[in-house]
């Protein structure tokens, strides 16, 4: 197991440094200087001096090879720089809001968890049938339906009942307040945007949770179960759930690492101060930097969750560590 | 005598033979249409969203013969008005007709989808199919950089594209590309690696065929399956993606009508006021991406039922 975990390792290794190269390129490939770009984003007004202070504090008039390495060393260190757009240190801007994103993000998880799997063995169990339909239909409808329009939904659907049954319309809180301070403020705020994220991410799963455990339930040790007189429900908790479960972790686990993408529109529909949002703002500002470092920083969540995933498949399955 | 009655036997089962053969080799030869049909009768619900795919094309092509209003002129005496004889869906908030903005949404939406599909599927195929070939430190070094890409999640290098070449239709095209690049190229070099060992390649390659000849004419086509089932796939997402990317404000620009801009305005606003903005083209999309989808899973089980890609 560890022998299986370094290798892992290692392959992380590369591929995090060629995403610092790519999107170290990246910043460098925009049309045009930053500076410029920057000057004639904010007032059109040309000023040599400006533009000569905004090298300099950028870094850009260095050397590449010395510009490339202090942003290295700077990624290693968690120091992204300061935010071209607000001039505040990238690093504090981010975590004022990570807490809520991650937040919402794991709530989305727990809404798939709990939804996918129970959904997933009902239709495995029961194929075509009646559930097994409804339950297709609505995972299908769940992988085609844009996040956003979920979450456009649900908060008109929130004002018209609440309209409808209280006579005044209510929304969930915008400004964020910590769970351990304010628990249900928090839920009442957070657990719309993790329903909207949250069903697509289930969709997915609940599908790969049915066909895993269609495919389990025709190997021979279900048959030998069966045929020993076990108990129906026993044989789909113990032996052909637990079995089902590797390809359902992993969807589960590669998903989480799409919720950042999800978030990015989500958390625009309801107003959310989170990375999503910033990273949005971001690109619309031109802040280059902020950018840069908010696309390091998903890929880098989105390399060490598939890092874990592959840690928890080799553990749960002992063929893969040895293969 | 009994010789005799064994010679007829034996020639009755020849033509019998013969004519089962006759039969399998004109059931191979059908006509188009009946093995149309039988896949139709094979997959139902993808016959149907073919069928629903093929009717929004025609949308898109001929959104101007099908489309009651200009889709970006605005009518300033009927801001929002709700569904009527005249205006089929309403109108949105600056006067202009939903279902004729939605209809020229499909056509903004498909030309997106099906170009940046295509052209990433195709990039992915060729690429893919080359690292195979060539092999060795080829391979190798191609696999680390399409890890690298594969780290960035979808929307998230599209973001980082359009950050760097600004919004715009070319632009979305571009961003939505690069990311499905190396998605299909990885699913094709795993299926192009068992074609190079064929032996027709090896004969191809005997008889002193170029490599870009090898790669074109003897490898790619017979990567089409996998080619073909990632453009599925890459449809449904592409136009997920650029509805995303426009609802953003980061995608196509107004006046251009696109069902993801036509979200833009905030749901809010619309609750009480003027809730078919907000649900007609999220239904667009919905329905579009899910024919897409579903045609997709047709054409997958079809094409290799073997070949599950994401």
């Amino acid at each position: 197991m560890h022998r299986y975990i370094l290798k892992r390792l290692l392959l992380v290794i590369p591929t995090l440094f060629g995403a610092a190269v790519l999107v170290f390129t990246l910043l460098r490939l925009i049309p045009g200087d930053i500076c410029e770009m920057r000057m004639a984003g904010t007032g059109g007004y040309f000023d040599e001096s400006a533009i000569q202070t905004c090298r300099e504090e950028m870094g850009t008039n260095q050397p590449m090879l010395g510009q490339f390495l202090s942003f290295i060393w700077g990624l290693m260190r968690f120091d992204f720089g300061t935010s071209m757009w607000t001039g505040q240190p990238i690093v504090s801007e981010i975590a004022l809001r990570f807490e809520l994103s991650l937040q919402v993000a794991i709530m989305a998880t727990i809404v798939a968890i709990v939804v996918a799997i129970p959904l997933g063995t009902i239709s495995a169990v029961k194929q075509n049938t009646w559930i097994d339909y409804v339950v297709r239909c609505i995972s299908i409808a769940g992988i085609a339906m844009p996040a956003f329009w979920l979450g456009i939904l649900i908060i008109l659907g929130l004002l018209i009942t609440t309209q409808h049954w209280f006579g005044t319309p209510w929304m969930p809180p915008i400004s964020y307040r910590p769970i351990w301070e304010d628990p249900l403020y928090n839920l009442s705020m957070l657990i719309w945007p993790a329903v909207a994220t949250g069903y697509r991410y289930s969709a997915v799963a609940t599908r790969m949770t049915r066909s895993a455990l269609l495919e389990v339930l025709r190997e021979d040790y279900v048959r030998t179960a069966r045929a020993k007189g076990l108990w129906e429900k026993l044989i789909i908790r113990r032996h052909a759930l637990k079995n089902a479960m590797l390809p359902v972790i992993t969807v589960i686990g590669i998903e989480f690492a799409f919720l950042m993408g999800g978030l990015v529109v989500t958390e625009q529909v309801f107003n959310l101060n989170g990375l999503g949002k910033l990273f949005v703002e971001s690109v619309s500002n031109n802040d280059y930097t902020m950018t840069q470092a908010l696309v390091m920083l998903v890929v880098m969540v989105f390399i060490f969750v598939n890092f874990v995933v592959d840690i928890c498949y080799a553990w749960l399955d002992p063929r893969i560590r040895y293969g | 005598m009994a010789e005799d009655i064994f010679m007829k036997a034996e020639a009755m089962t020849a033509t019998a033979l013969s004519a089962d053969i006759e039969a399998e080799l004109a059931a191979a030869r059908a006509p188009f249409f009946k093995a149309f049909g039988k896949w139709v009768r094979n997959q139902p619900l993808g016959a149907g969203s073919g069928a629903g795919v093929i009717v929004m094309i025609l949308i898109a092509v001929f959104a101007p013969q099908f489309s009651p209003f200009d889709p970006v002129v605005s009518n300033y005496e009927r801001l929002a008005e709700a569904p009527s004889a005249e205006y089929w869906l309403g109108t949105d908030q600056f006067g202009r007709d939903l279902l004729s903005r939605i209809i020229w949404g499909a056509r903004t939406a498909l030309f997106i989808g099906f170009t940046s599909a295509i052209l990433g599927a195709t990039a992915g195929l060729v690429l893919g199919v080359g690292s195979a070939y060539y092999g060795g430190w080829v391979d190798l070094l191609f696999q680390r950089v399409m890890d690298v890409f594969l780290a960035f999640p979808l929307i998230i290098m599209a973001l980082a594209v359009v950050a760097i070449f600004g919004t715009g239709a070319e632009n979305v095209i571009i961003a939505i590309t690069i990311p499905f690049v190396p998605r299909c190229a990885r699913v094709v070099r795993s299926n192009a690696l068992s074609i190079r060992e064929m032996p027709y390649v090896d004969a191809a390659r005997a008889l002193g065929y170029g490599h870009l000849r090898i790669i074109l004419r003897h490898m790619v086509p017979n990567c089409m399956a996998a080619y073909l089932i990632m453009l599925t796939t890459f449809l449904g997402q592409a136009i997920l993606l650029e509805a995303s990317l426009s609802y953003l404000g980061l995608g196509v620009q107004e006046p251009t009508p696109a069902w993801g801009l036509m979200l833009q305005g905030g749901a809010e606003e619309y609750a009480e006021s003027a809730i078919w903005i907000a649900i007609f083209p999220g239904l667009a999309i919905t329905l579009a991406v899910f024919a897409f989808n579903l045609f997709g899973d047709a054409v997958r089980d079809t094409v290799d039922p073997k070949l599950r890609a994401r």
